[in-house]
């Protein structure tokens, strides 16, 4: 495929960077990301990607919008209030930038469906609100080969970490398994200052790009903490842990595992 | 002993990695540990010792995303 004029001036700033170019562009174009949620990380990775021009977007949430949401899920306006997240979405990254096809999947994301949708895709972001479906997309990106941006945000702090399957320390390296259900806390009992959700989001959105133009270096083996009451980031040297249940030469999960799922954070 | 604990120096008055969660409070089950980049299993925390200067990660669980 080749741009139009108006592809061509949309995209200039990209193109004008030598590590991107036409070429680079044309690979945005033809990406395919998969977004986990359609709420506080997931609006603005997907907002960016979308005006980044990355071919397909796919959205999956099973939420609707609600009042408490529009403080940081800045894809929903307020006449969206009741409407489908995923929806909503849509036609913001659409009205955007209408290069974009966006994939809307209203529902959740299980041991069921996850790989099926993840193999349709060349990155996937983390942009859930709670350990079981964290755990259930690194797990899925795992098994699928296929490269994870995950994120968390929680009152005023928030942190990123890429990973690479077979490359780098993945989720549970680190993590073994959730944490029992209601020790720690949610977004909707603890709070969420709505900035924090824009910077975590961000980062996953260029860590995404990264990923996709084979540029810098990726987010790899390293936890990215940042907390916005000093303003100050925090980088944690991880590495592939070698008892790690799913990565490691020991590995015993080969399949998913639907954790129960908590009361979702007011999403 | 001298410990960098998430980047600040404490001295602290323990011979294991349990000891230091213990003194902080903190529910092991909620942190993972990382000892000079290693990780720790949880089963270990309370046989790892630890020595003058180690440098210590404490990672909480951080959740939201919604
Ligand atoms: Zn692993």
């Amino acid at each position: 495929m080749s741009f139009t004029e108006d592809q061509i001036t949309r995209y200039s700033r990209h193109i004008l960077l030598p590590e991107v170019g036409g070429k680079g562009q044309k690979k945005l174009s033809q990406a395919k990301v998969f977004v986990v949620g359609a709420g506080g990380l997931g609006c603005p990775v997907a907002y960016y990607l979308g005006a980044a021009g990355i071919g397909t977007i796919g959205l999956i949430d099973s939420d609707v919008v609600d009042l408490s949401n529009l403080q940081r899920q800045v894809l929903h306006h307020t006449p969206d209030v009741g409407r489908s997240k995923t929806q909503s979405a849509k036609e913001k990254i659409q009205a955007l930038n209408p290069d974009v096809q966006v994939n809307t999947y209203e529902e959740r994301l299980t041991a069921q469906n996850a790989r099926e949708i993840i193999r349709q895709y060349d990155v996937v972001i983390d942009g859930v609100d709670n350990f079981p479906a964290k755990f259930l997309i690194n797990d899925a990106c795992y098994l699928e080969n296929t490269p994870l941006v995950h994120g968390g945000i929680l009152r005023f702090e928030g942190r990123v970490m890429t990973i690479v399957p077979n490359e780098s320390a993945c989720y549970r390296c680190i993590f073994k398994n959730p944490p029992p259900t209601g020790v720690v806390p949610t977004c909707q009992e603890a709070g969420i200052i709505g900035v924090v959700a824009g910077i975590i989001g961000t980062i996953q959105a260029t860590e995404a790009i990264k990923l996709i133009l084979k540029i810098g270096q990726p987010l790899t083996n390293r936890l990215l903490d940042f907390d916005a009451r000093t303003t100050t980031f925090r980088e944690i040297r991880v590495k592939r842990n070698p008892s790690c249940a799913l990565c490691g030469p020991n590995a015993s999960l080969t399949e998913l595992i639907d954790y129960d799922e908590p009361e979702a954070c007011a999403i | 002993m001298q410990l960098t604990i998430n980047g600040k120096v404490e001295n602290l008055d323990v011979s294991t990695v349990l000891d230091v969660l213990k003194a902080k409070d903190i529910d092991p089950q909620l942190v993972a540990v990382e000892v000079n980049t290693q990780m720790i299993d949880q089963e270990n925390l309370g046989t790892t010792s630890l020595k003058e200067h180690d440098k210590l990660e404490f990672l909480f669980f951080m959740g939201g995303g919604a």
